[in-house]
């Protein structure tokens, strides 16, 4: 658990974080989104000390961050940045084993870290492992970036705008990737956005900022149906939040057992998906099936909508 | 690298190495550049020894200007250095501008004749291509990579050894090929305060208006520069191929 008290910085006159206090969950993705100059990439790095806080303090699992140097922090949390930053004299291999090496894992661990990590991204080893940066496409690159942010079996990752020189597409495939790393390995994971779309897709937990402070801490939905003030509502989207509403919960969550007509549609699928499919064939309900194609119950247009409001 | 440099490079070597072994053999070559019976060949001393101490002089400043001018270059971009960049520039600047001729001129009152003042003037005017180049590669590395290193938990010292410096290395030996190359030709002026190398023997072709002396000192000396610039391009290469960097 990552506990922020009080947490603020300021450059000269400049408060660029301002008195944060927030609690990350052991074991979730907390997004922190926000415009650029929110101070929200100032925050996130206070947590791994790139950034020295003015006043405040950060404590992982009770500990103060401030109790060992910074550098010994760091190889504790993984860290991973917009475009990667890779190393370009090292290979895909040597990059990811950079903080391993740092904490003098034998060859032996290391190489197997690797080659794990590199088959958990889809990306083979006896291709991949001898190959350079500047060899992949910008897609790999992200992977072999957060590869390497994961290879010292980190508890906490921190990630900067990690997929935001990814096209859309290939940005949809990293964030299904990384919602399937973070089951996998459980990793607490703090990741800082401007997008809102991408906030509400992966967080469990949305942090919105503005001008160095927190305006709202929470679900995505509680910041649709309850935002905090009128910014939290804009920064939301006020002309869709309805839609919005309905694309946090899955079809396979509201299905009814039985059957009724229309269209087939996926459990894992949202309810935006849902009815914009319904909508499509012009039916008034749909079958939902799990990924094997068995019959889940169905849907209706009615059930869904009423999902398209505050309780 | 096509195979007709290639071949140009080794018959180079080869020639030099033939000329330096058995001068007497090119003595018909350079005969008809004397008059009155001189000796067509420089006879006041072993030509080889001469190239080498020759060398072993340039290598010696050349070791010296890297290390400092490596040292200077890494100091002047920490940031705790940062205040001395415009000092150290204006003193290595200094070096380069200021002739060899005059730190030969200033340093021996102060060291004496013979190799020393050379090795001085040398030093001080190689300094500049491989401090300039230091600093270009160390700052051509993004701050996003700096970041990048950092976030990893690398301490300042793991950051220049393992990052800064195998990324700016080939600019650094670019640096270190430009200095070695003039330092070559420089390095004859040494043989005026009595230095060994194939200064001497220019200088005896001038006193004794034996042009084939004088053809023979530079054509030596000019070999044995484009061969280093060549040398030292291999070694380039071959860091540049290990770095992945170009």
């Amino acid at each position: 658990m990552i506990r922020i008290e009080n947490l603020s910085k300021q450059y000269g006159a400049t408060t660029v974080v301002d008195a944060v206090s927030m609690e990350v969950e052991r074991n979730t993705i907390t997004v922190i989104v926000g415009t650029s100059g929110s101070g929200k990439s100032t925050l996130l790095r206070m947590i791994n000390r790139l950034v020295e806080p003015s006043s405040g303090r950060v404590l992982i699992d009770g500990k103060d961050t401030r109790s060992e140097p910074a550098h010994l922090l760091r190889r504790r949390i993984g860290y991973a940045i917009q475009g990667h930053g890779l190393f370009p004299h090292r290979t895909v291999a040597q990059n990811i084993a950079t903080v391993p090496h740092l904490l003098g894992w034998s060859e032996l661990r290391i190489g197997a870290r690797v080659a794990e990590l590199l088959r958990a991204f889809q990306l083979d080893p006896a291709e991949y492992a001898g190959k350079y940066p500047h060899q992949l496409s910008g897609g790999q690159q992200q992977r072999v970036g957060v590869a390497r942010a994961l290879a010292a079996e980190p508890s906490v990752l921190l990630m900067d705008e990690p997929f935001g020189a990814l096209d859309p597409i290939i940005r949809s495939k990293a964030q299904d990737d990384l919602l399937d790393i973070q089951r996998r390995f459980g990793t607490t994971i703090v990741l800082v956005t401007h997008d809102i779309d991408e906030a509400f897709r992966l967080g469990q937990r949305v942090a919105v900022m503005s001008q160095g402070r927190v305006l709202q801490y929470d679900r995505p939905a509680a910041l649709l149906t309850r935002p905090a003030d009128s910014l939290v509502a804009r920064m939301t989207g006020l002309a869709d939040r309805a839609l919005r509403l309905l694309s946090l919960t899955t079809a396979g969550q509201i299905a009814t057992p039985g059957s009724a007509g229309g269209p087939t549609i996926a459990a894992s699928a949202s309810l935006r998906d849902a009815l914009s499919e319904i909508l499509w064939h012009g039916a008034e309900s749909a079958q939902v099936v799990d990924e094997r194609g068995a019959p889940r119950g169905s849907l209706t247009v009615a059930a869904i909508l009423a999902h398209g409001r505050p309780e | 690298m096509p195979r007709a440099a290639t071949l140009l490079r080794v018959a180079a070597l080869g020639l030099l190495a033939a000329f330096l072994l058995r001068p007497q053999a090119f003595a018909a070559l350079f005969a008809p550049l004397t008059q009155y019976g001189a000796p067509p060949i420089y006879d006041q001393g072993n030509l080889l020894t001469l190239t080498l101490a020759h060398l072993a002089t340039v290598c010696a400043a050349a070791v010296a200007s890297t290390i400092v001018a490596v040292g200077l270059g890494i100091l002047v971009t920490r940031q705790s250095g940062a205040e001395f960049l415009p000092l150290s520039r204006a003193l290595v600047n200094i070096g380069q501008t200021f002739p060899p001729v005059a730190v030969l001129a200033v340093a021996v009152p102060l060291v004496g004749f013979g190799v020393k003042p050379t090795l001085i003037a040398l030093f001080a005017y190689g300094l500049l291509p491989i401090f300039e180049n230091t600093i270009a590669g160390l700052q051509g590395c993004t701050s996003e990579l700096l970041e990048a290193a950092s976030g990893m938990g690398m301490s300042a010292r793991q950051r220049l050894l393992e990052v800064e410096l195998p990324m700016a290395m080939p600019l650094i030996l670019e640096g270190v090929r430009l200095s070695l190359v003039i330092s070559v030709g420089t390095a004859t002026i040494g043989s005026t305060v009595a230095a060994r190398g194939l200064g001497e023997v220019i200088i005896a072709g001038l006193l004794s208006s034996n042009t084939a002396f004088i053809l023979q000192g530079g054509l030596v000396t000019g070999l044995m520069a484009v061969l280093l610039y060549d040398a030292m391009g291999l070694v380039e290469r071959r860091v540049c191929r290990a770095a992945h960097v170009a």
